[in-house]
């Protein structure tokens, strides 16, 4: 058994935000736990620019900003466990980890979540028609094309208008992918719009808004997408059914905070944000136990991600502290 | 003289900023500019109706490193004019580990005179 | 001929593995082929996966017999060969007299076909046990032998025992063309491959009728019938503890509401005719009906919760709604096990014994082999207490890599499914076999893991890995752009 002031589950922006703050409001002993064998989370694959600029007072790309972080760790003694998997939580504040040399267990005062989002799927969407492959999540793609090297395909049509598809429809252009259109149910993108902007408007791709994928075709690789516009109920028109050939279909329709731990350890959820119910200042139902990033809820920019982080991590020190009587 | 409308991509807010312009002398002249909340706006806008730049992100392929991927992006925007020839630079480009954050990838790209660095250690 | 097979089995789903595994007790040479790059890929994967009691079928139908007997062989073999089964019992639920009287012509016909363990239960009594049923439901027959059970795997316990018994998996290997001479029948396969055996044991499924055409016998037709489902998140795990069936009408068994061995909640089927056997896509419409149907049972069910959809084709027979289990009038060298229905899955092993007699009928020698072990370990991780899970890290760490976040699949278990007997050569075949990309992100986080892991297992490049063989491939490289 590991005892610690504050364990920290996730090293993305939130939790290395949030495990500086608590090292620098005075917590000695603390650890971040990190299931990939890098830090800085998903920011690594996040490899354009426009992060940073109210944390840092500067424009940085994903893996900038993350190694900034990742430089303000040094010297400060706080432990980092890379490619360990944390498979409970307790309400006791004993968390059980996973890696290639067994399992542990930490006894932490505190305990701050900070595991991210996961993407919407297409099984979530129910989209009908047939399950071929080349059906990705705009974030999965991401990794495959920049982090792993690989081209999820040539020809592609992405569906839902949120921040990771418009930037991966720049991305896949820009390694020479073609892409067909984004197609976005509602009637406004969800995006940012400087995205529309440099991502589709500086290539020429279309935004068709008030339009939807009815139906995905092919029996092995993907052969095309039935897209339709819809009434003002989000129904699809009859009659303005479009075949839109291509190999590849990018999902992009938005996040789900990720919070397997925090049901396992019977925390409250709250079921709007689908994160655990905020008791103010980011404290869960367990006393002791603190959320944030996009495991609280979904965000937008990362430099918020970042502020909010500073607080937990504040809030979490007095914790273990005292000041905060259970 | 004309009026162009652009849209900030500086930040998130986005501002919608008009931009009067006028040709003098053969040469492109902005005039006056407003919507913009900040300065970074002001600039951006101008250099948007004289020669558009962006800063152009991709990665490299890297060899021992922690991933096959290194993320790389030019140092300064680069006219949006040349970001495919820059592409194809980068597409061809292959380092070897250890590589740190800024490091220079490769220099003067696409004739440039702005160098695409690294974005990490890798 | 030294090459030459005892039996040929044309299709590696529950009928076609069910008959290799029975086989394989005997000092035969088999060969079991299959047109896809995996096992159980057809109708066997995508069903109900409920092992009926067998109070439904007719009394004096193979299909009762099968069904009784089957429900009692998988009880049996479920936990030696680590086939996930849960035997939670199920309820067939009235809402009004009509209702009440067919459950109680259910029962009696149980009670014919030798069904044990059921009782018929009064409102209150079915209320207590699943407090989420509608209002409506006014009673329920409860088959306490029923349960819910993992259908791939169903198919890839007997498949590796099999194959372990030295039968070859030959997949991959759509036949084309069968020819039969004095003592044996030559099949080709449309990459070119040919093999040839004495006996052709006919478990293609949905294309048992084209198979079976090819030697001649056009005795029977199977046309498909889809039905179309919806796995709900693990989060409205336990909305029911049983599997809950409306009563049967003309229009068939209608929607069930069921958990699932893997932890989720199952909605469906629909049951609509269709043109092509190999159509399976889902419709926005049948979608609609499997929920409103279920929330005829269970008001609560939402769409909300669906974490993915799929539709599953079953191979309707034409000779009366029995099974065709015989061997051909037409040709002595064909075994038909054909129009496997429901309750088809539950069936299987007892189909797989009556295959066993007709091929021995057939005038095949059959010699038992002196002892036979079916027994099976699977590692799963998650089901591993604390203490277990660590020593198995320090004997061999990749068990503790967590691959699937969802799931908590580990690269150790990945390992296995590819390199087990009939092991994984795809994406969706690594899924099935340890459910990495089962979960909520549906592989969103793993895939490009699992990729890695069956391009460096399978010595291919990453641009080879495919969902499911053929040109399902995953991703190409940068210098194809």
């Amino acid at each position: 058994m590991i005892n610690v002031d504050v364990a920290i589950v996730g090293g993305g922006p939130a939790g290395l935000a949030a495990a500086i703050e608590c090292r620098n409001s005075g917590c000695e002993n603390i650890l971040i736990l990190e299931r990939d064998k890098i830090l800085g989370g998903i920011l690594n694959q996040c490899i354009h620019a426009g992060f940073g600029l109210s944390f840092y007072k500067e424009e940085l790309t994903g893996p900038e900003f993350a190694q900034r972080q990742i430089n303000e760790l040094k010297g400060t003694g706080i432990k980092v466990m890379t490619d360990t998997m944390v498979l409970s939580v307790s309400q006791e504040k004993v968390i059980t980890a996973c890696s290639v040399e067994g399992l542990v267990e930490i006894q932490a005062k505190a305990i701050i979540l900070a595991m991210g989002c996961r993407e919407r799927t297409r099984g979530m969407l129910r989209i009908s028609g047939t399950r071929p492959s080349g059906i990705y999540t705009a974030g999965t793609a991401q990794r495959l094309v920049n982090v792993e090297g690989y081209m999820p395909g040539k020809e592609v049509v992405i569906l839902g208008s949120g921040d990771i598809g418009l930037i991966m429809a720049r991305r896949m252009t820009l390694e020479g992918a073609h892409v067909q259109g984004v197609y976005e149910i509602m009637p406004k993108s969800n995006g940012l719009k400087r995205n529309i902007v440099q991502c589709l408007d500086d290539f020429g791709i279309p935004l068709h808004l008030n339009t939807t994928a009815i139906e995905i075709h092919g029996k092995e690789r993907v052969i095309g997408v039935t897209v339709a516009r819809v009434n003002q109920n989000l129904q699809p028109i009859e009659g303005t059914e479009e075949f839109i050939p291509c190999d590849t279909v990018l999902l992009s329709v938005g996040l789900i905070p990720e919070n397997e731990l925090s049901l396992g350890c019977g925390i409250v959820m709250d079921p709007k944000t689908r994160g655990p119910k905020d008791y103010g200042a980011f404290a869960t139902s367990v006393p002791g136990i603190f959320a944030c990033g996009n495991a609280h809820h979904v965000y937008d920019l990362v430099d918020n991600v970042a502020k909010d982080a500073i607080k937990v991590g504040r809030t979490a020190s007095e914790f273990v502290r005292g000041e905060v009587s259970e | 003289m004309e009026t162009s409308k652009v849209i900030c991509v500086v930040c998130p807010n986005g501002c919608e900023i008009s931009v009067d312009h006028e040709i003098q002398d053969n040469e492109l002249k902005v005039l006056n500019i407003t919507g913009n909340k900040c300065e970074r706006g002001e600039k951006y806008a101008e250099s948007e109706i004289i020669c558009p730049v962006r800063t152009l992100t991709s990665t490299v392929a890297i060899a021992d490193g922690m991933f096959p991927r290194l993320p790389v992006k030019s140092a300064e925007p680069i006219p949006k004019a040349s970001m495919m020839e820059a592409m194809k630079e980068i597409r061809k480009k292959k380092v070897t580990a250890p590589v740190f954050m800024g490091d220079v990838i490769i220099s003067n790209v696409a004739g440039t005179g702005i160098d695409i660095i690294a974005e990490k250690n890798g | 001929m030294s090459d030459l097979y005892d039996a040929i089995i044309i299709g590696c789903g529950v009928t076609g593995a069910w008959t290799a595994y029975e086989l394989s007790r005997y000092r035969l040479k088999i060969a079991i082929v299959e047109k896809e790059n995996d096992i159980g890929c057809g109708t066997t994967k995508a069903n109900s996966a409920i092992v009926h009691a067998g109070y439904d079928p007719e009394p004096g139908t193979l299909k009762a017999s099968f069904n009784v007997r089957g429900n009692e062989l998988i009880r049996g073999r479920a936990k030696r060969m680590a086939i996930p089964f849960n035997q939670c019992g199920s309820y067939v639920i009235a809402f009004d007299t009509e209702g009440m009287n067919s459950i109680i012509q259910l029962y009696n016909r149980g009670i014919q076909n030798g069904v044990p363990d059921m009782k018929l239960l009064t409102a209150e009594e079915v209320h207590k046990a699943e407090p989420n049923l509608s209002d409506d439901v006014c009673g329920a027959l409860l088959a306490g032998s029923a349960g819910i059970i993992s259908p791939f795997e169903l198919c890839c316990a007997p498949t590796e025992v099999a194959v372990r018994y030295g039968a070859d998996l030959l997949r991959n290997f759509e036949v084309v063309s069968m020819v039969p001479d004095e003592e044996k029948v030559t099949v080709t396969a449309k990459d070119g491959r040919v093999i040839s055996g004495k006996r052709i044991i006919n478990a293609a499924g949905l294309y048992a009728d084209d198979m079976a055409k090819m030697l001649g016998d056009t005795s029977f037709k199977i046309t498909p019938k889809r039905g179309e489902y919806s796995i709900l998140d693990s989060n409205v795990y336990g909305i029911v503890d049983h599997v809950i069936f409306q009563p049967p009408t003309k229009a068939g068994k209608g929607i069930l509401v069921s958990p699932t061995v893997d932890g989720n909640i199952l909605v469906g089927p629909t049951s609509d005719p269709i043109d092509f056997k190999d159509d399976l896509a889902t419709t926005d419409d049948g979608q609609k009906r499997a929920f409103d149907g279920a929330r005829k049972s269970v008001p609560s069910i939402s769409e909300r919760d669906v974490i993915t959809s799929f539709s599953g084709n079953r191979s309707v027979g034409d000779q009366g709604g029995d099974f065709i289990c015989s061997i051909s009038s037409s040709e002595p060298k064909l075994i038909n096990l054909a129009g496997i229905e429901s309750p088809g899955l539950t069936s299987a092993p007892a189909i797989a014994e009556y295959a066993a007699g007709l091929l021995r009928q057939s005038g095949i020698e059959m010699v038992k082999r002196e002892s036979f072990d079916d027994t099976r370990t699977v590692v799963r991780f998650k089901e591993l207490d604390d203490f277990n899970k660590h020593e198995i890290i320090q004997n061999n760490p990749s068990y503790g890599r967590i691959i699937c976040r969802c799931e908590t699949i580990t690269e150790g278990e990945i390992i296995d499914a590819i390199r087990r007997p009939a092991g994984a050569l795809d994406m969706d075949g690594v899924k099935r076999r340890v459910r990495a990309g089962m979960g909520r992100c549906q592989g969103g986080f793993c895939g490009p893991r699992v990729m890695e892991i069956l391009s460096r297992e399978l010595g291919i490049p990453m641009t080879q890995v495919t969902k499911f063989g053929k040109r399902s491939y995953m991703v190409i490289g940068r210098e194809e752009l």
